[in-house]
């Protein structure tokens, strides 16, 4: 009991404090000092409620409704605010996902670190300053002293979340809550920000309670996991043996549908007619001035794509790669500036919108975000049915195939007439995927069309899209950050730095002996990349095996 | 993720519904909305409501006080004032909702216009800012003085300078909406510009624009009690709030409620509309109710 640093148990939440309305239901959970737990989920597990109740920061529609959850011995639930305000920063502290919006924008960030000093300590203006630049020496900033003359919006998405931690661990808290804290993050970034963590928790002995839906983090950083599901434990480990030997039937699933980063074998097209081809693809994007030379910014540059019928490209890279400009090019929803793009034979990149239009049904985006890619103020089946009625195909003949569609991508199709807010995310990824291929495209581009979803739902969207594209023999343009995911659907892999195509090959080839320095790193930060999740096992044994085999 | 989903679901309760949430949601808006509606029904059987002709002239009964005979009193010419503030209520009511919907469908038009085609925007904005230069009394006086008093010409008064700040806020919420990937997918689709336009991008309009009329009705409103108040505006033997109240002026010391009743009535409707306003406002975009009163 003693050696116990937290202690949650069972923690129920409810809206209004209800207890027939609990959305947390029981949850109990320990940490050691100078453990790393991780609290692992799909959304609407609970796991980020369980974190905002610890520092009470619960949205003022919940409340907690049992247990109780204990920082050395103390019940922070039964906190007055005055004590509440005393333990934040001195003895517990919590980052967030999107720094960005965690900082002030109008305060330098030297000075919201030394705003905790101010708050909980007496130092004066010297003192403070001298200790926060320690800090940010601590967390690895470079060139401090400029640094803390800086803005958020002037500093990376690393930095800003190196601040985070900075301003969070400065008074050396026992226990820190990390929320999510690198899925905003490109992935070099976010292995810097866990191998940071680490240290931090190696030297000052804090406790850390991590939250994350990524199975490759937890398999980075954790000592023990949590799973949590519906508001409920499903089953609490040591990190090994719950990667090797999952015991709840949830955490089995959760950890197969993590896409395997083994390269799947390329499939032979070769004969099949060219779909896509770009040649010198390019955006630039410039700035006139009515005085003085104006700005510009090179989105993209120097693109060659060839893509054939029933095959998958995988366009990778982090943010501000280019990625997404190339994808927007492609379908013309931005005008490139250089190059040509022949869709099907059909020179796309420089004719008008108007004598665009009837090459536009060969070409189908499904976005990324699924909250926002269908109205939300007209039933689905009219999304789905607007396309092809722009086309002229008669109203009732087109309902009839969207009904079709709905089934295809696993939907009932008398849920044609409910709006997209009736639908989880997964579900409307699903209709917006059915609404692209209601146009009989040739090309379907996906713009980190999974990356939003959960991991199980990911993989049936995943799933999904292959099946369609075996069946309809469709090609497949797949942008993403993520490169598990390129790996397991991709024939071919093209990776993108700064608007160039820095390696494109076929994915076994570009995944498995990467030819540049870029992308090798960027394999390397994949987070727990030593690990095949959906078999249990280290990926070495997994090839090895297949070596025996 | 959990949050995401409440805040898309908003939409759910229907229309109805929602108005009366708005409506009972506080006292204050019950009392507001009653009021109004009193005032409206008042103004649509002024002629069973009000006790005599508002423009019968009575030399014989001038500047009375209040009294069971009249309600109200008369004013310099005998005339019954409760029946002038009655029939009063209808020509502010049509000039408030009229300048309401004319400057909303107007603004609504050229906004649409703005946000959507980047070359129109350039101009149109030019010619907007350039009129939200001009004091609004006085470019209304203007077009009044140039075009001669009627009901006609003090609504198109009224409503051009209340154009542009609708226009501004249509453009604003294109310009944000057009960025949706919905907007996009449809684009991708081969829609027209025109369903573009009405499908997907009107609708994001409304919600704003049924707040931004309630505002602009409150505001006309006023602003005819001021040009017929100055006498530019809806000749003098029209009742009219703001002629009362131009009228009474000169006696005030003799009969204060000459100004002081039509005035009361004037404040009541402004309140009431702006606070069914904010009201609105605050179902409608649930961020800001939580801020409370302040804007």
């Amino acid at each position: 009991m003693s050696d116990l640093l937290f202690d949650i148990r069972n923690l129920g939440i409810g809206l209004g404090g209800d207890r027939r309305r609990e959305v947390v239901k029981g949850i109990s959970l320990s940490i050691r000092p100078g453990e790393t737990m991780c609290l692992v989920g799909e959304s609407g597990s609970g796991k980020s409620l369980t974190a905002l109740s610890a520092m009470g920061l619960l949205p003022k529609a919940l409340a907690p409704t049992r247990g109780e959850v204990l920082l050395k011995g103390e019940d922070v639930l039964k906190a007055s605010p005055k004590r509440l305000r005393e333990l934040r920063a001195t003895a517990m502290s919590m980052i967030f996902q999107e720094p960005m919006t965690a900082l002030s924008p109008v305060h330098r960030v030297g000075d919201q670190i030394a705003e905790v000093l101010v708050a909980h300590t007496g130092l004066d203006g010297n003192a403070r300053r001298k200790r926060v630049l320690e800090m940010m020496e601590e967390v690895h900033l470079p060139n401090v002293e400029a640094i803390y003359r800086s803005y958020p919006h002037q500093l990376s998405g690393g930095q800003r979340q190196r601040i985070m931690i900075a301003m969070a661990l400065i008074l050396r808290p026992q226990l820190l809550i990390a929320d999510e804290p690198t899925t905003a993050l490109d992935v070099t970034t976010q292995k810097q920000i866990l191998t940071l963590i680490r240290e931090l928790r190696e030297e000052q002995g804090t406790a850390v309670l991590f939250i994350t839906h990524d199975m490759g983090v937890v398999a980075e950083i954790a000592d023990n996991v949590t799973v949590l599901r519906l508001g409920e434990v499903e089953e609490t480990r040591p990190v090994m043996g719950l990667l090797r030997n999952p015991q709840a039937d949830y955490s089995r699933r959760l950890l197969q549908a993590v896409p395997s980063l083994i390269p799947r074998p390329p499939r032979a097209v070769n004969d099949r007619p060219v779909v896509l081809e770009t040649q010198g693809l390019g955006k630039t994007y410039v700035q006139s001035a009515w005085f003085g030379k104006g700005r510009s910014v090179v989105a993209a540059r120097n693109v060659d794509i060839k893509l054939r019928q029933g095959q998958t490209l995988g366009i990778v890279g982090e943010s501000g790669s280019g990625k997404s400009t190339v994808a927007r090019c492609i379908v013309r929803l931005i005008d490139p500036t250089e190059g040509s793009i022949r869709i099907s034979g059909t020179e796309v990149a420089t004719i008008s919108q108007k004598e665009l239009k009837p090459h536009r049904r060969r070409v189908q985006i499904v976005f990324q975000d699924p909250f926002r890619s269908l109205n939300p103020r007209i039933e689905v089946g009219e999304s789905i049915i607007e396309g092809p009625t722009n086309f002229g195909i008669p109203r009732k003949q087109a309902l009839e195939r969207a009904r079709e569609l709905m089934e295809l991508v696993g939907l009932p199709g008398s849920a044609l007439d409910r709006y997209p807010h009736q639908f989880s995310g997964g579900q409307r990824q699903r209709i917006a995927i059915a609404r692209a291929i209601a146009m009989d495209p040739d090309l379907l581009v996906a713009d980190e069309a999974v990356s939003a979803l959960d991991v199980s739902v990911q993989a049936q969207v995943l799933e999904l899209l292959d099946e369609i594209q075996s069946r309809l023999g469709i090609a497949l343009l797949f942008i993403t950050h993520d490169l598990r995911v390129a790996a397991q659907i991709c024939d071919e892999v093209m990776v993108m730095q700064r608007g160039e195509v820095v390696e494109y090959g076929a994915a076994a080839e570009v995944l498995g002996n990467p030819r540049t320095e870029y992308t090798r790193a960027l394999i390397e930060a994949a987070p727990g990349r030593d690990w095949d999740f959906g078999h249990f096992r280290s990926v070495a044994e997994t090839l090895s095996g297949k070596a025996e085999a | 993720m959990s949050s995401n989903l409440a805040a898309h679901s908003e939409e759910s309760p229907s229309r109805l519904a929602q108005l009366r949430a708005i409506i009972l949601g506080s006292p204050i808006v019950l009392i507001a909305t009653l009021l109004l509606v009193a005032i409206i029904l008042a103004a649509i059987f002024a002629p069973f409501v009000a006790p005599y002709d508002p423009v019968r002239l009575s030399p014989g009964q001038r500047l009375r006080p209040p009294s069971e005979v009249n309600w109200l009193g008369t004013d310099a010419f005998g005339r019954d004032l409760f029946s002038r503030v009655v029939y009063g209520a209808r020509i502010s009511l049509i000039v408030g909702v009229g300048a309401a919907v004319a400057a909303v469908l107007l603004g609504l038009i050229v906004g649409l216009a703005a946000g959507f085609f980047r070359t129109l925007d350039a101009i149109l904005m030019r010619v907007v800012d350039g009129l939200m230069a001009i004091p609004n009394i006085l470019l209304a006086i203007a077009i009044v003085a140039l075009s001669g008093a009627s009901l006609w010409t003090v609504l198109v008064a009224i409503t051009i300078p209340e154009v542009p700040r609708v226009v501004r806020l249509v453009r604003s919420v294109v310009l944000s909406a057009r960025e949706e990937p919905y907007v996009e997918a449809a684009v991708a689709a081969g829609s027209s510009t025109w369903r573009i336009l009405t499908r997907h991008l009107l609708p994001n309009t409304i919600a704003p624009l049924i707040v931004q009329g309630t505002y602009i009705c409150a505001s006309a409103i006023l602003v005819e009690a001021i040009l017929s108040f100055l006498g530019a505006g809806i000749s003098p033997e029209t009742p009219t709030w703001g002629n009362i109240m131009a009228e009474g002026r000169i006696y005030f010391q003799i009969n204060p409620g000459i100004i002081f009743w039509p005035g009361l009535v004037l404040s009541i409707t402004i309140l009431s509309i702006n606070l069914l306003g904010d009201a609105v406002r605050d179902a409608l975009d649930p961020r800001m109710a939580k801020r409370g009163i302040d804007r």
